[in-house]
Parts: C-alpha cells; sequence; structure tokens
C-alpha cells in the first residue's frame, strides 16, 4: 500500500527563526494522526508547508505518490477557526458550500444539488437547524463544525486539521471526534494538530510528536510515553497531571 | 431623459460618473473585506505624479498617456508599499503613509514646475487635484465608462471566487484558486477604478468613493452578494448627484460634491441602517428593557402562561 503524505526533509523558517528542521515522516492510510508538541514548535507551519501555504526552505512532500498541484481536489484543510474574520456577512451554509466551489468549476454557479449536499454535511454536524444563521452569531463550538462541514462536503481523502478541539465546549468537542472516526471508518486518513495531551490517547492511534523536528512518530501506545513526550516538551511538564521533572 | 439645466456635455458626464461610482461602489467592498481601504487613498495619491509625467511626456493634454502615467504611478507604489512591509521591519500602514505622502509631495512639485510650462496652466492639470468632471469630453467618458465596465464584468463573472478569496484566501488556495493571481486581479481593478476616477473626483478624494459606499452597505445587509449590489448603487447614486449639483456651479471641483453625496448616504446608513443602525438599535434596546421592567406575571402571561 502507498503512503498517503510522504514528508522528507521539510524545512520553513519565518523571517529568520527556523521554527521547522528537517521534519521526515510517512503517514499511512487510514490513520487518525495527532499532531502534538509545545507552543511554537511548529506544528501548524507544518501543515501550512506542506499544504504550500509557506514557502519551504527545503524538503520535499507528496500525497498519494504525486505532488500537491496534482491532487489538491483529494486534500481537505480546515485551517484555525481564528484565521478567518467571522464578521464576513454571510451564513453556516453558504460557507459549506465554500467546500464544492472546486467541483463545481470556477465561474460557475452553485445548484440546486450542491445546496443538498452542502446540507446533508451540516446535518452530519449536528448544525441543520443553524444553516441559515449568521456565521458571526454562531459560537466558537458551532464554527469549528461549520468548517469541518465545509471540509466533509470536499469529499477529501486526506484531511488535515489545525487545532480543530482548540477552545470548544465538551459538545462540539464530541461531535468532531466522532467525525473523524467516522471519516477514518470510511478509510479517510486525517492528521490534527492537537493541544490537550490528556486525550491523545482516547482520540488518537497515531502520534508525531514535533519540536521543530519530529522527536517520534508511530502508533499511539508505542510513541506516546513518558520518555518521548519529555524529549518533545523538555523538563517543564506535567505528565498525566503529575509533576515532574 | 434629460435632466433640467444640464448641457448635453454635462449629461454624458453624469453617465461616465454614473457607472464610475458603481465601479468603485464594488471594489471598495472588496477592500473593505481585505483590510486594504487605506490602501487605495496611498494608491490614489500615489498616482498624481504619473499624471503629471505623463502630460509632460506628451507636452499636451492626452488623456489615455495621462491615465496610463497613473496607473504606473499608482502600481509603482502598491510595490514599494508591498516591498517595504517584506523587507523591513515598518508594518504596512506605516509604509502606505510613507509612501502616499512621499508620492504626493513629488506629484505636486512636478505640478508646480509642469505649470509654469507654456500651455500647461490651461490644460487643466489642476483639476486632478480635487476633480472636475466638467473638463471631460465625451472621448473621456467613453474611455472612462469602458474601463470601469471592464471591473464592473470582472467582478461579476468570478463573484463566486471573489468571495471565497476575501473570506478564506488559504482554503481558496487548497480548492486550486491561485492567491497570487487573484491578488493580482484585485490591484489590477483597483488601480484601474482609481484611475478612471481621479480625473472626475481627484486624487485626494478617490478613496472616499472607494471606502464610503461599502461601509454604508454594511449597515443594511448581512448578505455578502447584497452588500456590494448595495455599495455598488451607493456609489453610483452619489457620483451621479455629486456631477449634478456640481454643474450647477461654475468652475466647482466634481470631487468633494461627490464624496459629500456619499457622506450624507453614510450618515442615513448609520441612523437607520437595517442592520446595526442606531435607530434600530435604540428602538431594539427600548424594547427589551421594557419588556424586561415587567413584573413577572405579566411577563409569563405574554408568553403563553406555559413558562414556569
Amino acid at each position: 500500500m502507498t503512503s498517503v503524505l510522504q514528508v522528507e526533509g521539510l524545512s520553513a523558517s519565518y523571517r529568520k527563526n527556523k521554527v521547522l528542521d528537517n521534519a521526515t515522516f510517512t503517514v499511512k492510510p487510514g490513520t487518525l494522526t495527532a499532531i502534538v508538541g509545545p507552543n511554537g514548535a511548529g506544528k501548524s507551519t507544518l501543515l501550512k508547508t506542506i499544504l504550500e501555504l509557506h514557502p519551504s526552505l527545503e524538503g520535499s512532500v507528496s500525497f498519494f505518490g504525486a505532488p500537491y498541484v496534482k491532487v489538491k481536489s483529494r486534500v481537505g484543510y480546515v485551517p484555525q477557526r481564528g484565521s478567518v474574520d467571522w464578521d464576513f456577512p454571510t451564513d453556516a451554509l453558504d460557507v459549506v458550500l465554500m467546500g464544492l466551489y472546486g467541483r463545481i468549476g470556477w465561474l460557475r454557479r452553485p445548484g440546486k444539488k450542491h445546496r443538498e449536499q452542502a446540507m446533508q454535511a451540516l446535518r452530519e454536524m449536528g448544525m441543520e437547524e443553524y444553516a441559515s444563521r449568521q456565521i458571526s452569531q454562531l459560537s466558537g463550538g458551532q464554527q469549528q463544525r461549520v468548517f469541518l462541514a465545509r471540509a466533509l462536503v470536499m469529499d477529501a481523502d486526506l484531511y488535515l486539521l489545525d487545532e480543530p478541539l482548540a477552545g470548544v465546549d465538551a459538545a462540539t468537542e464530541k461531535a468532531i471526534m466522532a467525525t473523524l472516526d467516522l471519516l477514518k471508518s470510511r478509510g479517510k486518513t486525517v492528521l490534527v494538530v492537537h493541544h490537550d495531551l490528556q486525550t491523545v490517547e482516547d482520540y488518537f492511534d497515531h502520534v508525531l510528536l514535533l519540536n521543530r523536528t519530529v522527536i517520534a512518530h508511530g502508533p499511539t501506545a508505542e510513541t506516546f510515553t513518558e520518555s518521548q513526550v519529555h524529549r518533545a516538551y523538555g523538563g517543564t511538564l506535567r505528565w498525566k497531571g503529575v509533576a515532574s521533572g | 431623459m434629460m435632466i433640467a439645466g444640464l448641457s448635453h456635455n454635462a449629461q454624458w458626464v453624469l453617465l461616465g460618473t454614473l457607472i464610475l461610482g458603481t465601479a468603485a461602489g464594488i471594489i471598495g467592498c472588496f477592500a473593505y473585506w481585505k483590510r486594504q481601504s487605506l490602501m487605495s487613498d496611498a494608491l490614489s495619491h500615489a498616482s498624481l505624479p504619473g499624471v503629471i509625467i505623463g502630460f509632460a511626456l506628451v507636452g499636451s493634454k492626452n488623456l489615455p498617456v495621462m491615465l496610463a502615467g497613473a496607473a504606473a504611478g499608482a502600481l509603482l507604489g502598491a510595490l514599494l508599499i508591498h516591498w517595504i512591509r517584506s523587507s523591513s521591519r515598518i508594518k504596512e500602514d506605516a509604509a502606505m503613509g510613507i509612501v502616499l505622502s512621499v508620492f504626493f509631495g513629488f506629484g505636486i512639485m512636478l505640478l508646480t514646475m509642469v505649470n509654469r510650462m507654456a500651455g500647461a496652466a490651461q490644460s487643466g492639470l489642476d483639476s486632478f487635484i480635487f476633480g472636475q468632471a466638467a473638463s471631460m469630453v465625451q472621448r473621456d467618458v467613453w474611455l472612462m465608462s469602458g474601463l470601469a465596465l471592464l471591473v464592473l464584468i470582472v467582478s461579476i463573472v468570478a463573484f463566486k471566487e471573489w468571495k471565497l478569496f476575501l473570506f478564506d484566501s488559504a482554503f481558496a488556495k487548497g480548492l486550486g484558486l491561485s492567491g497570487r493571481l487573484m491578488n493580482a486581479l484585485y490591484m489590477f481593478c483597483l488601480v484601474l477604478v482609481i484611475v478612471v476616477g481621479i480625473q472626475a473626483v481627484g486624487v485626494i478624494l478617490m478613496a472616499a468613493l472607494l471606502i464610503t459606499p461599502a461601509v454604508s452597505a454594511r449597515y443594511w445587509t448581512d448578505s455578502f452578494g447584497r452588500m456590494v449590489i448595495l455599495s455598488a448603487v451607493f456609489g453610483g447614486v452619489s457620483g451621479a448627484v455629486g456631477t449634478v449639483l456640481s454643474a450647477y456651479g461654475s468652475g466647482w471641483p466634481t470631487g468633494p460634491f461627490i464624496v459629500l453625496s456619499a457622506a450624507a448616504l453614510f450618515v442615513i446608513s448609520l441612523a437607520f441602517g437595517a442592520r446595526k443602525g442606531i435607530v434600530i438599535q435604540a428602538v431594539q434596546q427600548h424594547r427589551l428593557r421594557k419588556e424586561l421592567m415587567k413584573p413577572k406575571h405579566e411577563r409569563r402571561a405574554a408568553e403563553g402562561g406555559n413558562a414556569i
């Protein structure tokens, strides 16, 4: 089986600071992986550089054995909620429709069929009743669900999510994780930037520990160990609620 | 339809400023959501030296050459702002301030020098500062309207793409919509509207015609499409009304009248806008307060008596 995502020797910088240094890893199909690391470890930068939203200094990335431009429609990206202006005048359904723009075709208008698909995606996220709600009037968790519905509707094979659980309520966290599990059961591959160490073992079958470079990567049971996490986080970490180090 | 008191030429000019205002209203909406309203001000000021150099090169008033000069000036200004921002620690607002004042100062200096040349004083170069729609002839109107229509078409045909790009450019890129292409197209349209507008509105006030209609439209609607349409209408009305008003006095500059018309529409929107107008909000708050002041049993009765 070929890899879904292969990253080799990827480096990137912001101004003069190298925030990503020689990151190398391969993601297997059908896995649900958490990207974990301290603040400033380059987690978001890793996603952005993989997706060519941020320039890479060196290294290569391939999706399904092909360069990104060839397989864009098979890759769904869910940016951080704070990356857009939620005051933008539009409603939830319209945002979800944006996920279909690639399939609708440039310069064409979305039809009834597309609207129904978008509605279905909202339904899957439990957001049906908010379809015509202004996005500025949605709660943070609801906004995140709209973003996820927009990714769902793309029907991609690989999903990259940047902190989808940051600042959402418990109900939304459950709904999002249920959706990610569903995607996995459909054979999709999911990569999630995650910040909460407490839930890593419950939610993800693979872990990628990152601190400017890949510290460890593999199945959660083998990779997410105290010593490995310490290597990624340094000495200030409380491991499973117990202070150490 | 003929408008009383306006000459044949003035009616052509009216058509020109109407189309200009419409295009400015649409592009102004895009600038608003790109958070670049001030950029339009910097670029219109930056176009002045280009206009004067265009005039000096030909030696007479040749509108296409002067507009090409204006476009070159504005684009150079845009490039400089981008360069200052990306290659130094100076933030974008400061970079815009620098470019705006330096280019405008340079333009005024050139204007003073060129005005001493023979024949220049009569050429109406001064009208590019505050705008003089009356100085336009039919050929100018055709050129302006053609360019403004081009902007209109680009915005309408790619409306869905504009919306996606303005709301979430990173996601747009993931779908294969090139950010570089959209940014270039946006800059192209913005510069085109500025270039088209400076003869009628002037470099100093051009930005007001780009910014004000969009801000006014925001007070009326929660839909991006309706906001763009409203902004276009507000811009077109401001352009036309300002032109008509300035035509009633001899030698009155058009720009200030257009801007004041746009400002009047803004004040009306601010007060009565259906979305967040001051009056609407006051009424809503008053109703809410009255509801909350009622004794509890009355409120329950009002809710149908089933709230326990």
